[in-house]
């Protein structure tokens, strides 16, 4: 059965080893957005030796890129992106960097679900193409780095009681698997 | 020879794309509704009761459904009596998508392939748009239009099957590409088939299956049948909302299909996310 957890972010490996696959998160605290462009950027300052644009160690990355706020507003709408264009570079972040949480949406790779197994992360999934209804739960959103990526850019958000789902755990489980193993009909 | 105002046309185009960007369509929603009600796994339920709710807020606060508002795709019927004063159609579709993007506060998709560069200061927001015009007889024009997400269109899939495939082979290869796809085209989803023409009429087909209002019957009786069949096939995949594990992984299949060369029969599945957006109108 599926329990649910109020977490703030960012994460421990307190909070990462007690969530399994299936069980609800309402995450609130300081996460940051980045998708395929910002992430080889992060790796290329990785490479170099330099300094990342902000901490990553227990940190959660929002696969997004969000469309403008309208006036008045701290984002627009922000739903996930699909997360397997991430799976090149999560691992090295989530090793190397301590990484903890990613929010996005779809499979991940074997080498995702390892690192999260070996460095007590999470891969988080919300519900994508609920991108009006998931900006409610982003209370200020500001670009800390690559603002020449439009939507791309890396943003610091603050989040209060943003709904996710735990997809893989520091288990080796994945949701995916076992709630469709649990109501696949074969031929 | 009738004329239209290139501005009106622009209009047109914008005021449809703010729209149906911001409300997800009838049949969409009905079909949402119905997926909600029916749908066993708690998981999934509450996906789709987010997703309800998302529309709601959406509508009523005038916010984009999904923060990939798409590239804007439109089919157009152009009657051979129709003249647009003040530019070409196609520039004013453009204008139209540039403008309804931009002043909807739509997100600038559009790239460079390559160094994936976002061509909004360089061909304008959004732009350029996908038009696949039709030259029809008369003097009317008819503007179909959908806002494709990207999601949804990396796990479509073209192939030539051999002849001897037949329908059993479409539905396999149907079936497989809906299955590998899992939770990455945003399920519930619209699977769009287009079957024989060529290798590209195949693939245009299945996109315009898209458009079709979900909830309708296939005239054609052996495609009805095939529809039938494959709503039932990739039901049971048991992907789910959002590939979490449940009943309702399509909300429609639609199936178009045209006569073929005598040694190829072509297929392509085209997905369309849960966010449905489109709509028609006759200018």
């Amino acid at each position: 059965m599926s329990k649910t957890y109020h977490l703030t972010a960012p994460l421990s490996d307190e909070d990462t080893i007690q969530l399994k696959a299936g069980d609800i998160v309402y995450l609130s605290g300081i996460i940051y957005t980045a998708r395929d462009t910002a992430h080889k950027k992060l790796i290329d300052l990785m490479d170099e030796g330099k300094e990342l644009p902000f901490d990553v160690k227990g940190s959660v990355i929002y696969f997004v890129g969000p469309t403008p706020p309208k006036p008045g507003d701290p984002i627009g709408s922000a739903g996930p992106t699909t997360s397997y264009r991430m799976d090149s570079y999560s691992p090295r972040l989530i090793n190397e960097m301590g990484q903890k949480g990613m929010i996005g949406k779809g499979k991940r790779n074997q080498e995702v679900i390892d690192a999260c197994v070996k460095s007590k992360a999470i891969y988080f999934g919300a519900t994508g193409g609920a991108g009006a209804l998931l900006a409610r739960q982003i209370k200020s959103a500001e670009v800390i780095a690559y603002p020449e990526l439009g939507p791309e850019a890396i943003r610091r958000l603050e989040v209060v009681d943003f709904p996710l789902t735990v997809v893989n755990d520091t288990y080796g489980d994945d949701l995916y698997k076992i709630g469709r193993a649990k109501y696949e009909i074969a031929d | 020879m009738r004329e239209i105002k290139y501005e009106d046309i622009v209009k047109a185009v914008k005021d449809h794309i703010i729209y149906s960007g911001t409300n997800l369509p009838k049949d969409a929603l009905a079909a949402l509704n119905k997926a909600y009600d029916e749908e066993e796994s708690p998981v999934c339920k509450e996906v789709l009761k987010q997703l309800l709710e998302n529309a709601d807020i959406a509508s009523s606060e005038a916010r984009p459904l999904c923060q990939d508002t798409g590239l804007a795709v439109f089919f157009v019927k152009v009657g051979e009596d129709l003249k647009v004063v003040g530019g070409t159609l196609k520039d004013a579709i453009n204008e139209g998508t540039a403008k309804g993007y931009e002043e909807g506060y739509f997100r600038a998709s559009t790239c460079v392939w390559n160094t994936r560069e976002n061509l909004k200061d360089k061909i304008g927001y959004n732009l350029p748009a996908i038009v696949h015009f039709d030259l029809v007889a008369g003097d009317g024009l008819e503007i179909e239009y959908a806002a494709k997400g990207g999601g949804s269109e990396n796990v479509s899939r073209a192939t030539v099957l051999p002849p001897a495939a037949g329908r059993d082979g479409i539905i396999s290869f149907v079936k497989e590409v809906i299955s590998n796809a899992g939770p990455n085209p945003c399920p519930p989803i619209i699977v769009g088939v287009g079957i024989g023409g060529t290798f590209e009429n195949a693939a245009i087909s299945s996109k315009h299956a898209l458009f079709r209002t979900v909830g309708t019957t296939n005239k054609d009786a052996v495609l009805n049948d095939m529809e039938g069949e494959l709503m039932t096939k990739i039901n049971n995949l048991g992907i789910g909302a959002m590939g979490m594990g449940g009943r309702e992984t399509a909300l429609a299949v639609h199936i178009e299909a045209n006569p073929c060369h005598i040694a190829s029969l072509p297929v392509s599945v085209n997905v369309q996310c849960h966010s449905s957006r489109h709509t028609s109108f006759k200018l």
